[in-house]
């Protein structure tokens, strides 16, 4: 029934905040897009500029086809779930629901009438007389629902429609919003920080992040191959483990990935060991899932990474254990939302490398591959040191990321045998690993 | 030793709490009793005045009030018949009504729009004309009696009704916006957006949301700004006074029965009373609105 496309917008608040940056979006007819990202990352913003309630800084909002940029919200023929319902205290729900009926001058009784309808498709038909005050949470919220349907919008916003309910009511309520609009076959977006909600609801998900759109996809899509490092963090739980390694290209072998005292082999017949390979000599993320880890017997051979039990975590259907490897994690530590680092002087950021080196690693090896970024030369020894292009993005950033031992996370079965200090031996799907630059940016080939 | 300590901690945690419990009762009555003995304070002067009003002149003018409770026993109601027959009070009754009703509606009516706009409506230089708006709380009225008397005379109103219902919302409204407009701008922000999104317009969300939803507010404000209108005499008698004495309402009318009766003063507990009971039983009908309130359900909570 409606179409909606951003192009380039950006909106700038008044005190300098950036809060939405350059973002282009298409959400064709009919489909319920899910906006997903953390608390302050825009997502409502750009929510309120579709509504009207916001004029974008610059960029397009289109409509249908037509640019909507000076349209009042009630000439964009849209209606919208807040997040706090914003329920007209004083009016009985029937009034309530009856509202923009009646503000577009619809006589009393068709109107009642199709009160009533919906009141009654939502189950609330028996508290039409009542105030909101008198309504539970879950009430309030179909009558927001009812409220928002009755004039047959063309495009539905929802703006965490069910972040103030009780988690089972949510779910409840996931269902019946995700049913109700694909009977009606409205364009919906839905904007929610719950990645639980954006997985089971959505037709496509964006991602955004500090205002930037990160990826846009099927929840399949966005779930299996992420487009960013903060993507594959976000997604999942228990999240997405990110380990530092080093490449080493083999030419007649194999792609040697170094974590730590471990070593996984990207074999050549891999389709994106060629991309890889690109990154020799250099650090990437290697990201992989619970579900790509399968614990075997500890002298087993191949792609397996070994180490001891750090902690358990028991979810009663199953068990998560998290694993010391000897790596490095990458921690992408703003999925809570901290601002942006600005990039120091190169000097300074070299020397906080350096640092983190000295204090991180140690050892004499680790002290000699120091200086020589320090210099930005090559190692004696001929292998390429760890500088050049290292030293700026996902791993020296200070601010961005911190270097940690990692926890790999694997599951297991519920209540295992097994306690903390207990080694464990994980063999790794080679093929469902996800490999991410120093920008954090997905390696790979012709992935979408 | 951590068993002691795990035992006796318990022990210790209820009898602080049950001396905790005590003491805050014993603070409670200590405040009640001060609570109570300032009302009894503050109520004297009334009490003393009903119940002067309630005695004939003779008694009035030798003992005090305080005599009266005991024997032997002087009550009539002579006074209040006096000050009905005598002084033409019933008119002042009416025109106090014709200056403090328009005078009460027309500003909070004003006010009323302003609120609205300097709460939702952007527009260039609101910040600034809400400062000076409110900036003119700190002006004493009594500054701009002389200016204003003049452009009254020039204009030929005074002595008419006319003129104290536009002093008074003069008066009146830089407090009246201050407060509904703090009010309607604590109205929570998304029923508004809402309502635009529903396609009310500026005018429709003034008069089926903002207005609605601010009623408290409204019935506070009615009351001072009524109570301020009916007990003035100074704005009154400025501007009406000289020019046309048939308009004047209670407050002057009283003022002026010791003047034209002489010794008419053991009249004034009874006039004063006559001309509180509005003011009482309007306070008392609108006070429901002071507990109530109407916001509650809008949003979650």
């Amino acid at each position: 029934m409606a179409t909606v496309a951003l192009k380039d917008v950006t909106k700038v608040f008044p005190d300098g905040t950036i809060a939405v940056d350059n973002v282009n979006l298409d959400v064709g007819d009919g489909e319920f897009m899910v906006l997903l990202g953390p608390s302050g990352c825009g997502k409502s913003t750009v929510l309120r500029m579709v509504a009207g309630l916001e004029d974008p800084t610059s960029g397009a909002i289109v409509l249908d086809g037509e640019l909507a940029n000076d349209l009042a919200p009630r000439d964009r023929k849209i209606a919208m779930v807040f997040q706090d319902f914003a329920l007209y205290p004083h009016m009985t729900v029937g009034d309530n629901i009856g509202f923009p009926l009646r503000l577009s001058g619809v006589d009393a009784e068709p109107r009642s009438e199709r009160v009533a309808d919906v009141a009654s498709a939502l189950g609330i038909g028996d508290v039409l007389g009542r105030r909101p005050s008198q309504l539970s949470g879950g009430q309030r919220q179909r009558v927001a629902m009812g409220r928002a349907i009755v004039r047959r919008p063309g495009l539905f916003l929802m703006d965490e429609p069910l972040s103030n309910l009780d988690s089972g009511l949510r779910a409840e309520l996931r269902a019946e919003i995700s049913g109700l609009t694909r009977e009606l076959g409205v364009t919906t977006l839905y904007v929610t920080h719950d990645q639980a909600e954006a997985l089971t609801m959505a037709d496509r998900v964006a991602i955004m992040r500090r205002g930037v759109l990160q990826d846009v996809g099927t929840p399949t899509q966005v779930y299996g191959r992420p487009a960013t490092l903060y993507v594959a963090a976000f997604l999942g739980a228990p999240r997405m483990n990110l380990l530092e390694a080093q490449v080493y290209v083999h030419l007649d072998r194999h792609i040697a990935l170094h974590m730590g005292e471990q070593t996984l082999y990207l074999p050549w017949n891999d389709i994106r060991a060629r991309a890889v390979a690109h990154y020799h000599g250099e650090r990437i993320v290697v990201g992989m899932r619970a579900e790509a880890l399968v614990p075997v017997p500890v002298d087993t051979e191949g792609d397996v990474l070994r180490g001891r039990i750090r902690y358990l975590e028991h979810h009663g259907h199953e068990s998560l254990a998290f694993l010391d490897i000897g790596a490095y994690a990458v921690i992408v530590d703003d999925i809570g939302g901290t601002p942006p680092e600005v990039a120091g002087p190169r000097g300074l950021r070299r020397f906080g490398n350096l640092v983190k080196r000295v204090a991180g690693r140690g050892g004499e090896q680790e002290l000699v591959g120091a200086s020589v970024a320090g210099h930005n030369g090559r190692g004696g020894n001929g292998k390429p040191g760890p500088g050049g292009r290292n030293s700026e993005g996902v791993f020296s950033d200070p601010g961005r990321h911190h270097r940690r031992p990692a926890e790999l996370a694997v599951r297991l079965a519920p209540y295992p045998a097994v306690g903390s200090g207990h080694p464990l031996a994980v063999s790794v799907r080679m093929e469902a690993l996800h490999f991410f630059d120093d920008r954090g940016q997905r390696i790979d080939v012709g992935w979408r | 030793m951590s068993t002691l300590v795990k035992q006796q901690a318990p022990a210790a945690a209820a009898t602080k709490a049950l001396s905790r419990r005590s003491s805050s009762r014993r603070g409670r009555f200590v405040l009640n009793l001060v609570v109570v003995a300032l009302m009894i304070i503050w109520a004297v002067p009334t009490v003393g005045l009903l119940i002067s009003s309630l005695r004939p002149q003779s008694v009035l003018s030798s003992s005090g009030w305080w005599t009266a409770f005991a024997p032997p026993y002087h009550f009539t109601m002579a006074n209040y018949r006096d000050v009905f027959h005598q002084a033409g009070i019933g008119q002042a009754f009416v025109n106090s009504l014709l200056i403090a009703v328009p005078a009460t509606v027309i500003p909070l009516f004003v006010a009323a729009f302003a609120a609205y706009a300097f709460s939702w409506m952007t527009f260039p230089g609101r910040d600034l004309l809400f400062v000076v708006v409110v900036g003119l709380l700190v002006v004493p009225l009594q500054t701009t009696l002389i200016p204003i008397l003049k452009l009254f005379a020039d204009w030929g109103l005074t002595g008419q009704f006319l003129a104290v219902w536009l002093a008074h919302t003069g008066y009146g409204l830089p407090f009246a916006v201050y407060l509904l407009r703090n009010f309607m701008g604590s109205l929570p922000r998304a029923v508004f957006e809402s309502a635009a999104i529903d396609g009310a317009n500026h005018v429709t969300s003034f008069f089926r949301l903002a207005v609605p939803m601010s009623l408290p507010a409204f019935a506070a404000l009615a009351i001072f700004q009524f109570l301020f209108v009916w007990n003035d005499l100074l704005v009154s008698l400025i501007y009406i006074g000289l020019a046309n004495p048939d308009n004047l309402p209670m407050t002057a009318t009283i003022a002026n029965l010791v003047n034209s009766l002489g010794g008419g003063w053991y009249l004034l507990g009874a006039a004063a009373f006559v001309s509180m009971a509005l003011p009482l039983a309007l306070f008392f009908g609108l006070q429901r609105y002071f507990v109530r309130g109407i916001v509650g359900g809008a949003v979650k909570g």
